[in-house]
């Protein structure tokens, strides 16, 4: 398979970097938690449900433990230990919670007899929600096998956002049978920087549909119907990304989501969150994920929509590494690494569809046995539907070409409309031509050697390590802090979401991280 | 010459494209009704060139026709913004010429209003509608100080970041939350600061009347749909040009 010509001592050398960056990052990662991963926790133990602010239970249950004793012991000792001096079996939780934010429950740190106990129905009670997720996956693994996955690679992936789930629906079940294996609902504009996952059936968002645990469980149902007609397995998605990562992942689980968005670096750099509490709460919901039998989707594309995709090239391959490294350390295999890369490269440039091809096959020779998530032009669509459907058509085809694994479709309306019904059917259409035209093409492209192509593969790996020994030496926080990743200067101690951050007690415990590091 | 008409392949054939969807199935009387649609667009003759059924219920036309409509180029109204509209590097480009330091602009939402949609729309980099928000400009120094920001945090913050331009979002309007939070923050920046230290106050929400900027004693409102660029492009109008 190896058409590059790739020197495989430079390969294992952009590994080991990135291992050597990465690592302090999960050191910190294990001796800090966050309000996010301890909600996600209680959401594990079964506490359910908002207050009719519709604040969830689990944000009421957790600031009430913060403002007592601190964020640094973790809340499943306090909070069960509360529960056994109330009197209530674990499956009051919820109970617990509301009285707790009446203010009628009192916080401590138990030690000796009563910290044992309470840190037994704590995992027994986790354990519950953890099963839960692994009953979810193997009814996955049975459906699939019933219905069968898609026929061809890649999977067709489509997004629908209507902002209100119950029109979002039969959008998304008409997409699946127009060829869609793979539904993404976009969610509500700001959702990410909410420190809270909002609650129930929602109808209303902004330019996207609320990702909540209803609007997850109303699409599976609905997804499953259509898989049952269509006779394969069509996968939803949503996102583990900006401050509640940690719960949405516990979330998918739950519902059995198929696919999340969930990248390293994207809250810190787009979003301005706190660097410190995006690998904190990644790395919890990476575990979540690994669980579940989740492929996450990371976000590389989004460099390109910022910085030039040919100068910057190597900085999606940098991130990439980044993220594998951080995926496996957290317990993902390689089947679940959808890493992401996009065909944003100006096409004026000459030869851009060759450079194109050289970026995507060093992506796929470097990752041999990852889905790859493929992103359509976004940044040089001008509102020329013509030229932009031609231009998505070259997308296709390089998808095709160098086998990627995940193919977003591409809209010739981007930056226009949100896709319209007719701009849908005109995007599958270009799919299943190319698709159909040339979908084996990839075994007979074999680039010359020595040539163009081999040639800029080899320079972009070239960069991708210069860039990484600079990391490695200036440290990966250090190397954020200072604007490395596109423009933006992120320094660990601002970004939003920093107050929701600790750094780990001694007596520190966490029963749901416990079961997911000892499978 | 100030009237003219389509043009496909001869002077004054009058010829157009048109695609649209009707929500009926495929059959002869949907062909019916897309060209019926097209006369009544003013397409005579009208050809149905291309009919696709999506799904159930939807068809998909493409028409091609004459239209009978004369364009007077001389009557053609144009409305100017009062700014140029500039790129990012433009913006870029002329901060550092004239300005030749980062322009400060420092954002909040006030008062207990906890929707930072909009603010984050312009200052994020992720921006809006593929749009890079502020934060993207390489010379613009923003400082997001976030949601339920007090009027005096918001003033101190100006001052600390010596601010040229201060950015809030309103999306609350119960009982004209967000007037009254506008008058009590220009009110409060009058009192802090003398006229030529003052920063530009810019304000933005859904429900806000463009036209009010001088009754709230703010420079400028921006109203619904504004993207990024627009409100650098204004900023450096007003900051770094004038």
């Amino acid at each position: 398979m190896a058409k590059l010509d790739l020197d495989p001592a430079l390969v294992s050398r952009a590994r080991e970097l990135a291992r050597r960056a990465g690592q302090p990052v999960v050191d910190l990662a294990r001796s800090h938690t966050t309000v996010s991963v301890e909600r996600a926790v209680l959401r594990l133990a079964g506490v359910t449900g908002a207050d009719p602010d519709g604040i969830p239970w689990v944000n009421r249950l957790v600031d009430a433990v913060v403002d007592e004793i601190g964020l640094e012991h973790g809340v499943a000792l306090p909070v069960f230990d509360a529960l056994a001096r109330e009197g209530l079996p674990a499956t009051d939780l919820t109970l617990l919670a509301q009285k707790a934010a009446a203010g009628s429950v009192r916080f401590g740190v138990p030690t000796g007899k009563a910290a044992t106990a309470a840190r037994k129905v704590a995992s027994k009670a986790t354990a519950v929600g953890i099963r839960a997720v692994d009953r979810k996956r193997a009814e996955r693994d049975r459906l699939i096998k019933r219905f069968g996955d898609p026929k061809q690679r890649p999977w067709i992936y489509l997004i629908v956002a209507t902002g209100d789930i119950y029109e979002d629906i039969p959008q998304a079940q008409a997409a699946a049978r127009a060829g869609a294996d793979v539904i993404a609902v976009i969610r509500s504009t700001g959702q990410s920087l909410l420190d809270y996952v909002p609650e129930g059936p929602t109808r209303e968002g902004f330019a996207g549909t609320y990702a909540t645990q209803d609007n997850f469980r109303l699409m599976r149902a609905a997804l499953d119907e259509s898989s049952r007609e269509l006779k394969r397995y069509v996968r939803l998605t949503n996102y583990a990304s900006g401050l509640c990562m940690p719960e949405m992942a516990t979330l998918a689980g739950l519902e059995r989501l198929d696919m999340m968005l969930n990248d390293s670096m994207y809250g810190i750099l787009f979003r301005d969150i706190n660097p410190i509490r995006t690998f904190v709460d990644q790395r919890f919901s990476r575990q979540v994920h690994a669980r579940a039998g989740i492929i996450i989707n990371t976000g590389e594309d989004n460099y390109l929509t910022t910085a030039d995709a040919v100068d910057e090239a190597h900085t999606v391959t940098v991130s990439q590494l980044l993220n594998e490294f951080f995926a496996h350390e957290a317990g993902l295999a390689d089947w679940q690494l959808g890493l992401g890369h996009a065909f944003e490269i100006n096409p004026e440039v000459p030869e851009s569809f060759r450079l194109e091809l050289a970026h995507a096959l060093l992506a796929r020779e470097l990752f041999p046995d990852a889905p790859l998530k493929w992103m359509p032009p976004t940044k040089h669509m001008t509102g020329d539907v013509f030229r932009g459907n031609l231009l998505d058509g070259f997308f296709n085809l390089a998808g095709t070409m160098t086998g990627q694994g995940i193919l977003l479709v591409g809209m010739m309306t981007e930056a226009v409309v949100t896709p319209w019904l007719s701009d849908r059917d005109i995007a599958l259409q270009n799919v299943r031509y190319v698709l159909g035209a040339a979908g084996g093409l990839h075994e007979d492209f074999v680039p010359a050697p020595g040539g163009f192509i081999q040639q800029r593969a080899n320079q972009v790996l070239g960069e991708a390590i210069t860039l990484l020994e600079k990391i490695e030496g200036d440290t990966l926080l250090q190397a954020i802090a200072d604007g490395t990743f596109g423009i933006m200067k992120r320094p660990p101690d601002r970004g939003k979401g920093l107050a929701g951050v600790a750094k780990h007690a001694d007596d520190y415990f966490n029963p749901a991280t416990d079961l997911l590091e000892a499978a | 010459m100030s009237i003219v008409r389509p043009y496909g392949d001869t002077t004054g054939d009058g010829m157009v494209q048109l695609s649209f969807t009707l929500p009926i199935p495929h059959d002869k009387r949907a062909e019916g009704a897309a060209l019926q649609l097209a006369a009544k667009m003013g397409m005579d003759p009208a050809m149905l060139v291309h009919a696709k059924q999506m799904g159930d219920g939807f068809t998909f036309f493409v028409v091609y026709g004459r239209v009978t409509h004369l364009v007077d180029t001389d009557k053609v109204e144009v409305v100017e913004r009062d700014f140029p509209l500039l790129s990012a590097k433009e913006v870029n480009a002329l901060v550092k010429r004239r300005l030749r330091r980062k322009l400060s602009v420092v954002g909040a939402c006030i008062g207990t209003d906890a929707h930072t949609v909009g603010i984050d729309a312009i200052l994020n980099v992720k921006g809006i509608a593929g749009e890079k928000g502020l934060e993207y400009y390489r010379e613009l120094k923003v400082t997001n100080l976030g949601a339920q920001v007090t009027v005096p945090e918001l003033v101190a913050a100006a001052q600390r970041e010596r601010a040229d331009a201060v950015l809030v979002s309103q999306v609350v309007t119960q009982r004209d939350a967000h007037l009254h939070n506008t008058r009590e923050m220009s009110a409060a920046f009058r009192e802090a600061l003398p006229a030529d230290k003052r920063p530009l106050l810019v304000v933005g929400g859904p429900r806000f009347d463009e036209s009010m900027a001088g009754e709230l004693g703010v420079d400028r409102i921006f109203g619904r749909g504004t993207t990024p660029g627009e409100v650098a492009s204004y900023l450096v109008h007003e900051l770094v040009q004038s």
